[in-house]
């Protein structure tokens, strides 16, 4: 982990600027909310291929849907919570069930825009999108990551939801660190405790290994940075070799990451799993930092259960 | 480019595919009978003789295309699509029994020949207007055919769509609003009352023509005026029609919209229609 800063949001607009002088199908269809999401770059280099829908979600799905039935490779870009929420029914009629080429690209996932309170944050988007057949759900850790991730997922001829945050974090990866859809990143590898997190927390979850090398105790960290297709054979392995897995997402723990971990522990019969997420609760206008220190997403927590667990 | 169908053509292939459609929702014992009439001469109209589209090949990426935003009423597009030959006529006693190309709603990858699975209301539009978008982007010269149900148009997204269609100036964008005043649980005046519709897509910036949506040679003539005028302004075509059009017992009838007919309805109905048939020979 560097100490250079830099947000997965930013990933996506350097990339998809580089992806859309590669290819003219690929378009943006952005819902006035562009300037947040970091299209302008995208819009000022690609006029032709850009597309702005106005404060028209639903119509935004639908749009992108029609354009990539004849061959477009549209992402639709807004704020996780309205990206997949306010437009879900769409996604699930017109992009899913269909299996169109349609990639959603949402910045400010998680409680990451802070300030805006609960109506901006966004903690229900990875369980309620993973539940839709033919959909693909990713989240990634840092800047680098995030270009990858953007790049697979464009590549790949189906629907994508990638989930993107607001704040500037550390990166972790470099430009040659390689990211496949449905692979999970094993960051660090250690015998005592795995901890699986995505997005913002494998921050939290690398410093927390760090924490826990002081201690003894051996910790391998994983990014999950796809939700959906779940790297199952990574959490098998993360069952027979450890057995202790704590999970860390800003995400509601019902559903989201830890959930979709669990439901792989609880099929092999053997391991114990701790979730470490948004408590079933909404936010409220605060420091990033202080909303996950209200539902326990914070490195001493992270120390803590893996303490308990040995 | 024209078919060769006479207006008098087009009327009685109108019938023979609503006595398709009564046929396959008397089989199936479910579907939506009272839209598909009202609809049907627009459909006869758009694939018989407007549309571009090549059987053979389903997805031939100079087609012009065809969303059936009001997807229930798809028997009266799978009839159409039937008699051009996209599948075979016995397909159309599958209709809506296990593993049939035919969905109670249409299917894009089960079905050849629909643009676009619909069914979900309001959301048909903005994937035409995607559509026309490409179009233009690609510098095709399609056109694309969007068919709405009145009631439909309550649903916000239509709205949405169509100041999207007004930005990109898509005049190869033609939605036909099936004004059959009708809906679900009541009249569209009872449940919720439009005002004038026309009025409103021209708002929205449509160039709009009302006509009677049950005859054949006005709806000819305006799909020309509509393909003519390329001045930069999605076309709205509001047809006033009957729900139920063409089967006595179902005109105008709320009961009529989502009910198969038994057996005995079933015979009054395809006579009625032949006689219709008879009438024009």
């Amino acid at each position: 982990m560097s100490d250079q800063l830099k947000a997965t949001r930013e990933g996506f607009g350097d990339e998809i600027v580089e992806l859309g002088k590669a290819n003219k199908n690929i378009c943006v269809v952005d819902i006035d909310i562009g300037k947040s999401c970091k299209t302008q770059a995208f819009r000022k280099a690609l006029p032709e291929q850009y597309y702005n829908v106005g404060i028209a979600e639903q119509n935004g799905a639908g749009v992108a849907a029609g354009m990539a039935t004849c061959g477009k490779i549209p992402f639709v870009v807004t704020y996780a919570v309205f990206g997949s929420e306010r437009m879900l029914e769409m996604i699930r009629q017109e992009i899913c069930y269909p299996k169109l080429n349609v990639k959603i690209a949402c910045s400010h996932g998680g409680l990451t825009p802070a300030n805006d309170g609960a109506s901006h944050q966004c903690v229900e988007d990875l369980g309620v999108l993973r539940t839709i057949p033919n959909m693909t759900v990713i989240m990634p850790a840092d800047y680098y990551s995030a270009r990858k991730l953007v790049a697979a997922a464009a590549a790949y001829d189906g629907p994508v939801y990638l989930r993107f945050t607001r704040d500037a974090i550390p990166v972790i990866y470099d430009d040659s660190t390689p990211f496949e859809i449905g692979k999970a990143h094993m960051i660090k590898d250690g015998k005592d405790v795995a901890i699986i997190a995505n997005g913002d927390t494998v921050r939290l979850a690398i410093t927390a290994a760090e924490e826990l090398a002081k201690k003894g105790i051996d910790a391998r960290v994983v990014d999950m940075h796809t939700v959906k297709p779940l790297d199952v054979d990574c959490v098998k392995d993360c069952i027979d070799k450890i057995g202790k897995i704590i999970t860390v997402e800003d995400h509601n723990i019902l559903n989201g990451l830890g959930s979709a971990v669990c439901e792989v522990v609880a099929e092999a019969g053997k391991g114990i799993v701790k979730r470490i997420g948004v408590q079933d609760q909404f936010g409220q206008s605060a420091p990033y930092e202080r909303l996950l220190a209200m539902n326990g997403i914070t490195v001493e927590n992270i120390v803590a259960t893996a303490e308990a667990l040995q | 480019m024209m078919k060769d169908f006479s207006i008098r053509d087009l009327e009685k292939q109108c019938i023979m595919l609503k006595k398709e459609v009564i046929s396959m929702i008397h089989t199936a014992k479910s579907g939506h009978p009272g839209g598909s009439l009202s609809a049907a001469d627009f459909v006869t109209a758009c694939y018989f003789k407007e549309m571009k589209v090549d059987p053979k090949n389903p997805r031939w990426a100079d087609r012009d295309r065809f969303v059936l935003s009001k997807g229930h009423v798809c028997p009266i597009q799978y009839a159409a699509l039937a008699e051009l030959g996209f599948f075979d006529k016995s397909v159309l006693a599958t209709l809506r029994k296990e593993g049939s190309p035919l969905q109670g709603h249409p299917s894009m990858n089960k079905c050849p020949g629909i643009d676009i699975s619909t069914g979900s209301l309001g959301q048909g539009l903005a994937c035409a207007v995607g559509m026309a978008i490409a179009g233009k982007a690609d510098k095709k010269d399609y056109d694309v055919y969007a068919v709405l149900g009145d009631g439909e148009c309550d649903e916000g997204e239509i709205w949405e769509a169509v100041g999207t269609a007004h930005k990109y100036q898509l005049d190869n964008l033609i939605i036909f609003v099936d004004v059959n005043g009708l809906q679900l649980d009541g009249t569209t005046d009872e449940i919720l009352p439009h005002i004038d519709l026309g009025k409103k897509f021209e708002a929205f910036g449509c160039d709009v023509y009302n006509i009677d949506g049950h005859n054949m040679a006005e709806i000819v003539a305006t799909l020309e005026k509509c393909k003519a005028d390329r001045n930069g302004k999605p076309k709205c075509i509001c047809g006033k029609t009957v729900k139920g059009k063409g089967v006595s017992y179902m005109e105008n009838q709320l009961g009529w919209h989502g009910v198969a007919p038994n057996d005995e309805e079933y015979k009054i109905a395809m006579d009625e229609l032949d006689a219709q048939l008879a009438a024009l020979n």
